[in-house]
């Protein structure tokens, strides 16, 4: 396994198959009386997270509990960091204490890239501004392949502020790698123009998209677009794009509903769609922390 | 060994295993993955067929509690751990193909453990090859076998290798 | 004591004089005394130079240098600056008015003609800013500054973005034999960004600056030259448009030059792919269509002068994340290794070469002291360089700062002598001062 995961790109269809089956085993230790093993006794994973997210960074907390490593969590407010310490002397500090990984979850593209320039540990990325959240596109991936067997040939709509989303982009190189149809959807001022080569097509028209999916993957429109005039309201998106009952009653039967979360209910997705039982939240969030104790282990034993 | 010898040895250790414990009241197989959960199915059969009581077999992949993550080259394959029953209380029977340093079995005690409080921990092996590195014997024993440090034993079974053999290897 | 010094057998290019041949160079008291053919001179008092093999050449003029004095001395110095720009063949630069305070008044101005007399390593013309304070508010008192001996007038790092403003100041400057140079950047299209927009700036995750925010801004300014009639120069083009554009404007008359930075001829956003923020620069590195369109523009003579945009900055704000890090690198150093490497790929010649560094940054400038002719009675302002030395480009540099994108790249041509009024400021490939 890679030394570092900053990108979804740097896994090959044999790497993603070897995380999710690796992760079979670790959802089973979640299923007994002591959910813990052994694997990473004595070993350090400091969650560096400069970005406020209680679900990510319990997530990976967990993940490294259960694997008997210890944890330290560094965050943003109230330390150092606070007072102007900079990613590189923080990092170098990390590295004196013998950190055998480092999750970083970070508001700038590419700060993880600039870790592993500063520490000789893994680094994880936990997401890093508008550029990668690779752990989440795995377990998206996972809950995709439990449901329906299979990821190759499923055909999966990502709907939404893809431009800005590092979600989005995971998903789709992932999705690409194991031979998924992709399909970006959104306002053209909120999807790259490059999608093709990212292995996507694109469209404008959801409507059109739905009767066709096996995956409606919906993505949080941050208002703060609005203001920057990617939309003209939010009243226009959500009537375009959200992903309202009605919506719900063209997709297939057996399509699943996934969303990244936190979810802003009423815009992107209405308030009882997403309290559906195919809307499948709570099953991304159970898979994350298998997905993150897989990549743990994998990662920090050479696996 | 041969496919006969493999199966009177498996034959003889279920007798054993009924004799020691006097009778299958109680009783619980754990078979080690990747063969000793064959091994368990079999001595299960066979003690039904013997006693007409069914013993519950789990199967107990100990990848995560080895001793060695990180240091061996390769890195080991995962199998499905499934125990399906509380092992609290029980006669845990252990069965595995081959037992050589006895780690294997210290990391499936300690794996045990973490699913509850056995009674009684037995050992039933195929092939007991020596070379103990931890203080572990097994309760029983297919056959004894002594081998060179260098030299390769393995346990081919039916289930998974399409034939019953054990296989003696000189060092690549 | 030698006096003077003679180089010998070196083959001598000077655009200005439409010369390219091995000659022995005698040069005494501050200027050239005789260019004879080669090994046809005696030394005499002067100290002999051995030049087989290596090209002679009017000193090096850079007509975009960030000095960073007064203000940013822990960036670079002017004497540092300088002494570094010495070590890259160059004779002369021009110090862009970015420093604090501005350069938009005659008193900063004459600080730094002092602080580069002093240090003596290499000429300094300092650039004035068109507005005051950089703001793009109100013009600057070109006058005064132009009577103390400015030429140029910028307010690189901003883009004079009003367009009835930049139409003053290009009237204004009718007046003065002055050129404005213009950083060419739409600042509504341009907020936020860090990179190139295109598809490397969408794969990783970075507010990107379209190559049409800089092309909006030469289309407007060569029409605005057209209008007023002033001599427009275009800083760091970065863009097959821009390339277009001034080609077209040069072939109807209107009175625009352009420079091009070594690192454009180079790199692509391509090389971005590590967030590695010495690649990081203003503009940005574009695609390698818009790289080929630089070289075709050089090559053709559409883009005029090669300048480095020599931008120090100190290590701790470069070893930064890529949205905090500010743009800029290095340049006077390796500008020759870069240059060269087109004319090794057979590009450019090395005429050519030559004459976009010295030759025609040198007319841009209104100099007669530097670029050319050189000739008996002429300035000693000379650089001599081996086009074939091979080097790895390593820190430290003469530069206070390290931030160079040409770190570990392997270079092939370097300077050996540089003579500024017949002094030597670099000897044996060392700095003299």
């Amino acid at each position: 396994m890679i030394k570092h995961l900053l990108s979804m790109k740097q896994l090959s269809p044999d790497d993603v198959t070897h995380v999710l089956d690796t992760a079979n085993s670790f959802r089973e230790v979640g299923t007994r009386v002591i959910k813990k093993v052994p694997a990473l006794r004595g070993r350090s994973v400091v969650n560096l997270f400069y970005e406020n997210s209680t679900r990510t960074r319990i997530s990976f907390e967990l993940a490294a509990k259960r694997l008997s490593a210890d944890v330290i969590n560094f965050s943003a407010t109230g330390t150092s960091v606070s007072k102007g310490e900079s990613l590189k002397d923080t990092a170098l500090t990390l590295q004196a204490m013998g950190a055998d990984a480092i999750v970083i979850r970070h508001p700038s593209s590419g700060a993880p890239n600039a870790l592993t320039r500063w520490v000789t540990g893994s680094v994880i990325n936990a997401g890093d501004g508008t550029h990668e959240h690779p752990t989440q596109g795995l377990l998206d991936l996972y809950t995709m392949r439990e449901r329906f067997g299979h990821i190759e040939g499923l055909r999966v709509a990502i709907v939404g502020d893809v431009l800005h989303s590092r979600v989005a982009r995971s998903l789709t190189f992932g999705l690409s790698t194991m031979g998924a149809e992709v399909t970006l959807v959104g306002p053209p001022t909120l999807i790259p123009p490059d999608a093709p080569s990212w292995g996507a097509s694109v469209s404008y028209d959801v409507d059109d998209m739905l009767p066709k999916l096996d995956v409606c993957y919906v993505l949080r429109v941050q208002t703060e677009r609005q203001r920057r005039q990617f939309f003209p309201s939010v009243r226009e998106y959500s009537r375009l794009f959200g992903l309202s009952r009605a919506r719900v009653a063209v997709l297939p039967e057996e399509a699943m509903i996934m969303h990244p979360g936190p979810m802003n209910r009423g815009v992107e997705i209405a308030s009882e769609v997403a309290d559906l039982p195919r809307a499948v939240m709570e099953e991304q969030v159970t898979n994350g922390i298998a997905i993150r104790m897989s990549l743990l282990y994998l990662m920090m034993t050479d696996g | 060994m041969e496919e006969a010898e493999i199966a009177r040895a498996t034959t003889r250790i279920a007798h054993q295993i009924l004799e020691k414990n006097s009778g299958a009241a109680g009783l619980v197989f754990v078979g080690i993955a990747a063969r000793g959960d064959h091994l368990a199915y079999r001595l299960a059969r066979e003690i039904e067929r013997i006693e007409g009581t069914e013993v519950p077999v789990g199967v107990l992949d100990i990848t995560f509690y080895r001793d060695d993550i990180g240091l061996r080259s390769e890195a080991p394959e995962l199998h499905e751990t499934r125990i399906g029953f509380d092992i609290s209380g029980r006669t845990v029977v252990l069965v595995d193909d081959v037992l050589y340093t006895g780690r294997t079995i210290r990391a499936a005690m300690d794996a045990l453990v973490d699913f509850g409080r056995p009674d009684v921990i037995q050992l039933a092996v195929l092939v007991d090859r020596g070379h103990r590195e931890l203080p572990i014997r097994a309760d029983y024993v297919g056959k004894n076998v002594p081998t060179r440090k260098d030299e390769i034993v393995r346990v081919a079974l039916k289930e998974v290798d399409g034939e019953d053999a054990v296989i003696m290897e000189e060092p690549a | 004591m030698a006096d003077g010094f003679l180089l010998r057998g070196g083959r001598l290019i000077d655009p200005a004089a439409e010369r390219d041949e091995q000659v022995d160079v005698l040069i005494r008291d501050g200027v050239v005394v005789s260019i004879e053919t080669a090994g046809g001179s005696a030394a005499g008092d002067a100290e002999a130079i051995d030049c087989d093999g290596l090209v002679v050449a009017p000193g090096f003029v850079d007509l975009h240098t960030h000095l960073r004095e007064p203000g940013g001395e822990d960036r670079e110095t002017v004497a540092s600056g300088t002494r570094a720009a010495a070590l890259g063949g160059y004779t002369a630069v021009s110090a862009m008015a970015n420093t604090e305070p501005v350069a938009d008044n005659a008193a900063v101005i004459q600080e730094v003609l002092a602080l580069a007399a002093a240090a003596g390593s290499c000429d300094v013309y300092p650039v004035g800013a068109i507005t005051k304070g950089l703001a793009g508010e109100s013009l600057t008192e070109m006058g005064e500054m132009a009577s103390n001996g400015v030429r140029v007038f910028s307010d690189d790092g901003n883009c004079v973005s009003n367009p009835r403003l930049m139409r003053m100041a290009m009237e204004y400057s009718r007046a003065f034999d002055v050129v404005l140079a213009q950083h060419a950047q739409e600042p509504a299209l341009t907020e936020d960004w860090q990179m190139h927009e295109g598809p490397t700036s969408w794969l990783l995750g970075l507010a990107g600056a379209p190559s049409e925010a800089e092309e909006m801004i030469v289309s407007r300014d060569l029409m605005l030259a057209r209008l007023t009639g002033a001599r427009i120069h275009m800083c760091h083009l970065s863009s097959k448009g821009s390339v277009e554009m001034v080609r077209g404007a040069k072939s109807r008359g209107i009175r625009v030059t352009a420079e091009v930075t070594p690192h454009h001829l180079t790199f692509t956003d391509a090389d971005l792919a590590d967030y590695d923020t010495n690649f990081k620069v203003n503009p940005p590195l574009r695609s390698e269509p818009d790289r080929e369109a630089l070289i075709e523009g050089l090559v053709d003579g559409t883009i005029d002068a090669v300048a480095t945009d020599h931008a120090p900055h100190a290590a701790q704000d470069k070893d930064k994340e890529f949205d905090q890090a500010p743009p800029g690198m290095l340049g006077l150093e390796t500008a020759l290794g870069a240059v060269l490497a087109l004319v090794h790929a057979g590009r450019l010649s090395m005429p050519r070469a030559v004459e976009a560094l010295s030759t025609s940054p040198a007319r841009i400038l209104r100099t007669t002291e530097h670029g050319g002719p050189v000739q008996a009675g002429a300035a000693a302002n000379l650089t001599v360089f081996d086009p074939n030395a091979e080097w790895v480009v390593e820190p430290p540099f003469a530069s206070v700062s390290s931030n160079s994108a040409f770190i570990g790249r392997a270079l092939k041509g370097r300077v050996v002598h540089t003579f500024l009024r017949g002094v030597p400021t670099v000897f044996g490939g060392k700095a003299v001062r």
